[in-house]
């Protein structure tokens, strides 16, 4: 079982990422989990065709406690047997969302969620690493493997960098790696040059560019997947061959943050700080 | 008159610290200092109100404590709510001998608690909402509590919950005054940040908020701030404050009600007597209220009859003539135990280790019976509390501030103390040690210690303690 995380600035595209390539090694007959960590819990939407409303945290709420939850009830299957879960969370403004991912990560070991014939577990993470609850997907040897999702904005490789900090610590004490860079195209000027170069610097490479368009936007307000609604469209062939270099990846890496003066250059070299 | 005492402390202080790792070495040795009380310049000053170094044992507690255990907690007529997971609740709960009088469950709450109770799921959503429910819940069950307020504990600060809404919210839902206060432990290096957070939520909550009865004022009211009631010595301070033809409109905070806080504003001279603790409170009732505060200390005969004189100055003659019949009235009894137990305790030698204010104010009790203190020290003292110390000893006396538990110990062996006097968490290796102990923050389930009351069972206490002949029966091993 290889268990990976999904690290990334908000509204990256993460979990529209990580579904379209867990769908696309669900097609080519790998048995997958994602495990959704984060409060707004739509990270299966588009492999249950619904918003999972039965997460963990809000079924603890309701029941009293976590320990009066089956796993059976938070656990859903979706497209091609992809098994689902939601961490769930507090309302914005309140509580303590990072404990909420350690009390759900810890039910789903204690309750058996990990299954020996699992190829892969997908944790899709909120934004930033920003405390160490959502630090709990790559800790005490969960996910190994961690890929980040960027485009070619200026905000976007600064939260990157920052994530790879997260993982460099852990990377140390617990043998945490960097498997890759995921581009999603925002079509910026120089994108894919960019990328790769900050990848590079990171000690990483580039694993996939994901180009933009319009198709994924489409099948997501049909609750689906590009590879499960439009199969034929090229856009699905993409998150294909993510998700083959994934399955293939050997090169895992501890990353090698960028300073800000070197990351100020970096930008300044593709034409942002003119 | 200048006492000194006959002993290398410097040298002293520099083959203890030997042991120590370079670094803490230097730190430590800022926090102990020979008693030099004509010396003015900084180089006498010791380092205080820091954090205590990691990997020493100190003895400090935390803001919660303060607030909670020390300043809130007895309040008698309010219900004090451990907002937070339970340990901290369970293990404060009535365990400081704070005196008061009343039936619990109708206008005494102190052997009551209440806890929030902290679940993962409070953690993870809040607990704002089981924080209301609770507040519904005291009221519904003890409907004649007069108020409430929230002790905060570590997660609340930690996941951010707006406990200030609930209390306004609360307050007027329920009619009763829901006090907010943020004493979350891991604030500050000590308790002393929780006393200061409770002074200022008295300040923000109370005064001015809520509305209290005091039908007349008279021109001989007096208010005691910061007297805790321990085994009742609020009460026998009281009563010589009674004696002297003054009128005591408030103590606060041991035996005290809500009411009484709200008195705060209307005596016309507060008697401040741990000044740790209130000293916030104290002076922001001076700078708004123009309402004079001084201390004082009634802890031995000594210090009772300058206190008393003292007091009185501040009010008419009628008050000066009153004040030297109660001292007449009370001397001989004074001098009667002194009489009988000073030939037992003449220069017994003394080392104390306590909080806030009995470090500097039991000296001069046991200098009335002859005893001299050699060492002494605070747990979370202030530089304020220390240049009250310096000339209350004698020269060349041992001064310590947060002293680790290796310190204490060695320096009990190196100055061969008749008596030690600190807390629980010392008293059993000094008993193991065959040196006669007595608590000084409970009295050793003793006291009052205060007073007219009170000498006569301290020097009860200190004559048994010392004297008892089982100490010569301790056999000590390896030392």
């Amino acid at each position: 079982m290889r268990q990976i995380a999904i690290y990334g600035k908000g509204g990256i595209g993460k979990s529209t990422t990580t579904q379209n390539t867990v769908a696309a090694l669900a097609e080519a007959g790998y048995k997958c989990m994602i495990v959704g960590c984060d409060p707004k819990a739509d990270a299966t939407r588009l492999i249950l065709h619904k918003k999972s409303q039965a997460t963990v945290m809000d079924l603890a709420r309701e029941r009293g406690s976590v320990e009066d939850l089956e796993l059976d009830e938070v656990l859903l299957e979706g497209f091609k047997g992809v098994k689902c879960v939601e961490s769930g969370g507090p309302e914005p403004g309140v509580g303590c969302a990072g404990r909420g991912v350690i009390t759900a990560i810890n039910f789903l070991e204690e309750n058996g969620a990990y299954t020996p014939e699992l190829d892969f577990v997908f944790y899709d993470v909120l934004g930033d690493v920003v405390c160490g609850g959502f630090a709990m997907p790559i800790r005490e040897g969960k996910a190994r493997e961690i890929y980040i999702v960027t485009s070619g904005e200026m905000m976007a490789i600064y939260a990157a960098n920052n994530i790879s900090r997260g993982i460099l610590k852990y990377a140390q004490s617990g043998g945490v790696r960097l498997g890759g860079i995921i581009c999603n195209s925002r079509k910026v000027d120089k994108e894919y040059d960019l990328v790769s170069e900050f990848a590079v610097k990171l000690g990483t490479r580039l694993l996939h560019f994901i180009p933009r368009d319009n198709m994924v936007q489409k099948a997501e307000l049909n609750r689906m997947t590009v590879v499960e609604y439009a199969p034929a469209h090229p856009q699905a062939d993409e998150y294909r061959d993510l998700a083959k270099k994934i399955a293939e990846n050997k090169n895992l890496y501890i990353p090698t943050p960028l300073t800000m003066d070197q990351l100020e250059g970096l930008l300044a070299k593709y034409g942002f700080l003119e | 008159m200048l006492r000194v005492i006959e002993q290398d402390t410097e040298k002293l202080i520099e083959k203890i610290i030997e042991n120590y790792p370079e670094k803490t070495k230097k730190e430590r040795k800022k926090h102990l200092i020979y008693n030099d009380p004509e010396c003015t310049s900084s180089i006498c000053q010791i380092k205080s109100n820091v954090k205590s170094r990691p990997g020493v044992m100190t003895s400090r507690g935390c803001a919660y404590a303060g607030s909670k255990g020390v300043v809130w907690g007895p309040i008698k007529d309010m219900i004090h709510i451990s907002h937070g997971p339970v340990g901290c609740g369970q293990y404060s709960w009535w365990s400081r001998r704070n005196y008061y009088t009343g039936k619990t469950g109708i206008n005494a709450f102190g052997a009551m608690h209440i806890t929030s109770d902290f679940q993962e799921n409070d953690i993870v959503f809040g607990g704002d909402k089981k924080l209301e429910q609770l507040c519904r819940e005291i009221r519904e069950i003890f409907p004649l509590a007069k108020g409430i307020s929230i002790q905060c504990e570590c997660p609340v600060g930690l996941i951010g919950d707006d406990i200030e809404s609930v209390a306004r919210k609360m307050t007027k839902e329920l009619g009763i005054p829901v006090i907010p206060v943020r004493c979350e432990g891991f604030r500050g290096i000590s308790q002393s940040l929780g006393h200061h957070i409770a002074n200022d939520s008295i300040r923000d909550w109370v005064l001015g908020k809520v509305k209290g009865i005091l039908e007349k004022e008279t021109p001989y009211d007096v208010l005691i701030l910061g007297d805790y009631n321990i085994s009742g010595e609020a009460w026998s301070s009281r009563k010589i404050l009674e004696e002297m033809g003054l009128r005591v409109i408030a103590q606060i905070p041991g035996d005290c009600t809500l009411n009484e806080l709200t008195n705060m504003p209307r005596p016309k001279l507060i008697l401040v007597h741990c000044y740790r603790s209130t000293n916030y409170i104290a002076r922001y009732l001076e700078e708004n209220f123009g309402i004079p505060w001084m201390e004082y200390n009634f802890f031995g005969p000594t210090k009772i009859y300058e206190s008393m004189r003292k007091i009185a100055k501040r009010f008419d003659d009628k008050i000066v003539e009153q004040t030297e019949r109660v001292i007449e009235r009370y001397k001989p009894l004074m001098d009667s135990v002194i009489e009988q137990y000073r030939p037992r305790l003449e220069g017994k030698r003394v080392m104390l280790y306590v909080g806030g204010l009995r470090p500097r104010h039991i000296v001069g009790a046991y200098e009335d019976l002859g005893m001299v203190v050699v060492a002494t020290g605070y747990e979370f003292a202030h530089r304020d509390d220390y240049e009250r110390t310096y000339p209350e000893l004698p020269k060349n006396s041992l001064i310590y501030d947060d002293p680790p538990h290796y310190e204490l110990e060695n320096f009990a062996d190196a100055l061969k103390p008749d008596l030690v006097g600190s807390g629980i968490k010392e008293k059993y290796v000094y008993h193991k040690m065959g040196i006669p102990f007595r608590q000084m923050h409970s009295w050793d389930y003793s006291g009052p210690y205060h007073g007219f009351d009170g000498f006569p069972v301290f020097a009860r206490d200190m004559d048994m303690a010392v004297n008892n002949p089982s100490w010569k029966l301790i056999r000590r091993k390896g030392r």
